[in-house]
């Protein structure tokens, strides 16, 4: 073998490995992006059933709800003009709490309710997850300067 | 006044950075010595400067000054002194000068410990050294500053976040900044080579041991991140892969990498322009980690805007480090004459998979976590990327890099011989099979992939153990001829061994999680809940005062055939300055498995939620890392590299950080 033609077997090798990484990259990138909606988008648009998405907004104050095997959480979310139901099962953020900015992560299920395997809040007392700051904005709710809407109560447990 | 001071140290450091970038590099290009040496008094002074400033900052913290507004927004007179002294760094402003401190801290150093350098190269590393201080120093003045005053000043501070008052993340980030800044000295090798146009053996020699020790700062940055977020978190998560932990594990990777092509341009003159490119890579992902954390623009486009003139000030930063040493490598890398031929099959082959593996990892990660970003300002819809993502693509890229770590070093330099090295790694073919068929029988069957995992841990750990079996002769040999070769062995020798194993544990200790038990209960006083042959019995919930919490603390004994063999007490504290509440989770460890509890809400009708959770080789995860980092640290102690680096053989003590 010349030593023009082992690079260029070397060459297509490499090209080979590279496509078939980055195939597989990109398949596993489409198949697990996860879309943002807030309570309005799911009411206007709906939401494609099954699919993992994450729902952002304050928890409404009232709504959270524990059942008694003392580990499946109902609350709602809202963005201030629409809310959405939740089931979640499994343990809270320690910072969870009526009037606090959440992101669920999970499926929609057939009644319009969020199955959530996930709650995501994060650990800062100014901190508003992005979702739920944009969720508030669109629906006229946001006040700049992070200070929750009044409409939707204290923020205070 | 001493904040006063502390600003002026900062003024009178940025003067000096900025005399150090400019002075030193007109000096090399007319070969005016005088000049050249100005770079190492100036990076001495700067250091000083920015101990002083630091040290005035430290100095606000433990005396409660609060008319300084970091201070009056990150502290409390309540708060126990250690926490005082760690929330210097635990906001935006005192992490820049801690950033600052370390960065002076290296260039420092390299004074120091540079003696031996060509003078013309010193002066070079030091002027860039000097840019990047330029750059740091002048957002701190223009942007953050940590010594602002209030008038008239307040009573009494905000008080730190109750979440970072634990002593796990309290030196979490000192140490990630030593591996982040640590990886600017490499940077500024890599732009001092590129302006002399030359990069020999020597070079790499002087280069790799500051990327080692900042490597081993990283790795354990990284670990007591991910250790933090297991033990406090309360779900017995330890890496979720979040934008801000994939944040410090880029660097990390692309680290790992450059570490690795240095031992190539060391030993055989090759794969030099490829490290040089690695060297500026490592350091623009430590810079975009720094930002992407601090900034916030991450997790919240809001607080991004909070501060535009932050915002376009680390954009601007960004572009000139990273596009203008990105655009001197395009200029002046092809400069750079290639060294040693290879053959694919070899010492060097294997480093170079090793490399493609973790950068192509690497980027995928990037990709990943700054899809959502770009997706976002280009308008497009509002994702993130699911864990899932990056679980299926790191697993893939990794497997190999993994089966390969037992092979590469078995390879010859130039020309390997890869039947040669499996048939000496039989032993471990044989061992990664039997760890498997252990775990299938003691599991009683179990995830296909989990027991794989193990079997790959084994076939690391024996073909590492057998390379050094090969290395002293060991069993062809009499014993105290190959224990003669093993005390001759160098250091760097034990090092690699150690990290590879050590990297073996973390795979093992990560593999067994998929046996892990878990139990979600609400428990009243003296109900008992059984747990991988363990009996937890609620014995009682207390109130407990702490010094600026209150707390409900939960009394769990652990049975285990009848007898208590542990009392556990995980708490629920609430911080009433913050309004908030975080959970302390309770652990007891055998090093072979945790037992791990967290308490819940209270139901109202006197039961608890309690969460349990039976996780087997967990603790190996962070004791693999720590033999990683002390794998570095020993490579570090390698009479070869101290010899290399400085005449006065200091280079280890130098480095010290890494420890």
């Amino acid at each position: 073998m010349t030593r023009k033609r082992r690079r260029l077997i070397a060459v297509l090798v490499g090209m080979g490995c590279l496509s078939v990484a980055a195939t597989l990259v990109l398949s596993a990138f489409r198949e697990n992006l996860v879309f943002s909606y807030s309570p309005s988008d799911i009411k206007a648009q709906g939401v494609p059933q099954g699919r993992l998405v994450h729902v952002g907004g304050l928890v409404e104050q009232g709504s959270v709800q524990h059942e008694s095997d003392g580990n499946t959480v109902d609350f709602r979310i809202t963005d201030g003009s629409s809310t959405v139901g939740v089931v979640y099962r499994g343990a809270l953020p320690d910072i969870f709490r009526e009037g606090q900015g959440v992101v669920v992560e999970g499926k929609l299920d057939g009644t319009g309710v969020v199955r959530a395997d996930s709650v995501l809040t994060k650990h800062d007392e100014n901190y508003m997850p992005r979702e739920v700051v944009d969720a508030l904005k669109r629906s006229g709710h946001w006040q700049e300067g992070g200070a929750p809407p009044p409409t939707l109560g204290e923020t205070k447990p | 006044m001493i904040a006063e001071l502390g600003h002026f140290g900062l003024i009178l450091a940025l003067l000096l950075a900025l005399l150090q970038s400019s002075v030193p590099l007109i000096g090399a290009a007319r070969r005016n010595l005088a000049w050249m040496t100005l770079g190492r008094s100036s990076a001495v002074a700067q250091f000083l400067l920015v101990t002083a400033a630091f040290a005035a900052l430290m100095h606000a913290y433990v005396t409660s000054d609060f008319s300084v507004q970091n201070v009056f927004e990150n502290s409390h007179s309540d708060k126990p002194l250690l926490y005082k002294i760690t929330g210097v760094w635990g906001n935006h402003e005192g992490s820049m000068v801690l950033w600052v401190f370390i960065l002076s801290l290296f260039g420092a150093a390299v004074a120091w410990f540079g003696d031996n350098l060509p003078p013309a190269l010193s002066a070079r590393v030091l002027a860039v050294q000097g840019m990047i201080g330029v750059g740091f120093l002048g957002f701190i003045l223009l942007t953050s500053d940590p010594f602002h005053r209030l008038v008239p000043a307040p009573l009494d501070g905000r008080g730190l976040n109750p979440v970072l008052q634990d002593p796990g993340l309290a030196f979490h980030p000192p140490f990630l900044y030593l591996g982040y800044v640590g990886f600017s000295v490499a940077f500024s090798f890599a732009v001092a080579a590129l302006i002399e146009g030359r990069v020999d053996p020597a070079w790499a020699r002087w280069v790799r041991p500051w990327t080692l020790a900042a490597w081993c700062a990283l790795t354990i940055g990284i670990a007591m991140g991910s250790w933090w977020a297991y033990y406090t978190l309360g779900w017995g998560g330890w890496w979720f892969w979040d934008p801000v932990e994939n944040a410090s594990f880029m660097p990390w990777l692309v680290g790992t990498a450059l570490l690795h092509s240095a031992i190539v341009v060391e030993k055989r003159d090759a794969l030099k322009s490829w490290t040089i490119l690695l060297a500026i890579l490592t350091f623009s992902l430590s810079l975009v980690g720094t930002f992407l954390v601090r900034s916030g623009v991450l997790t919240s486009v809001h607080a991004f805007a909070v501060d535009p003139r932050r915002g376009l000030y680390i954009l601007l930063l960004l572009l000139v480090a990273v596009g203008g040493s990105l655009t001197l490598y395009a200029w002046r890398a092809p400069a750079l004459k290639g060294g040693g031929l290879f053959a694919p099959i070899s010492r060097e082959g294997a480093l170079v998979l090793n490399n493609l593996l973790l950068t192509v990892a690497a980027a995928a990660i990037f990709w990943g976590t700054l899809y959502p970003l770009f997706s976002d300002q280009l308008g497009g819809p509002k994702l993130t990327v699911g864990a899932p993502f990056f679980d299926i693509v790191f697993r893939w890229l990794m497997a190999p890099l993994l089966v390969a770590v037992a092979v590469g070093p078995l390879l010859a330099w130039k020309r390997g011989d890869l039947l040669g090295a499996l048939q000496r790694l039989w032993v471990a073919l044989a061992a990664a099979v039997f760890v498997g068929l252990i775990a299938l029988y003691i599991a009683g069957g179990g995830p296909v992939l989990a027991v794989l995992t193990l079997a790959l841990a084994g076939w690391m750990v024996l073909g590492s153990l057998s390379e050094w079996g090969e290395r002293i002769r060991l069993f062809r040999a009499s014993l105290a001829e190959s224990s003669r070769r093993a005390r001759h062995l160098p250091r760097a020798q034990y090092g690699m061994t150690l990290a590879h194993l050590g990297l073996a544990v973390t795979l093992a200790g990560i593999a067994a999680s998929a046996w892990q038990q878990e139990r979600i209960e609400i428990m009243k006083p003296g109900d008992d809940v059984p747990i991988a042959g363990y009996m937890l019995r609620l014995d009682a919930v207390d109130k407990v005062q702490g010094p600026n919490f209150t707390a409900e603390r939960a009394q769990v004994s652990v049975r285990k055939g009848g007898s208590v063999v542990a009392e556990m007490h995980p708490e629920k504290r609430f911080f009433p300055l913050q309004q908030m509440s975080t959970g302390v989770t309770a652990i007891k460890t055998n090093l072979l498995a945790d037992l791990y509890l967290a308490l819940g809400d209270s139901d109202g009708k006197g039961g608890w939620t309690v969460r349990a959770w039976w996780k087997p080789l967990v603790p190996w995860i962070w004791i693999g890392a720590v033999m990683m980092a002390m794998g570095g640290v020993i490579s570090l102690s390698d009479r070869r590299l101290r010899l290399g680096v400085a005449a006065r053989a200091r280079v280890p003590r130098g480095a010290r950080p890494a420890e």
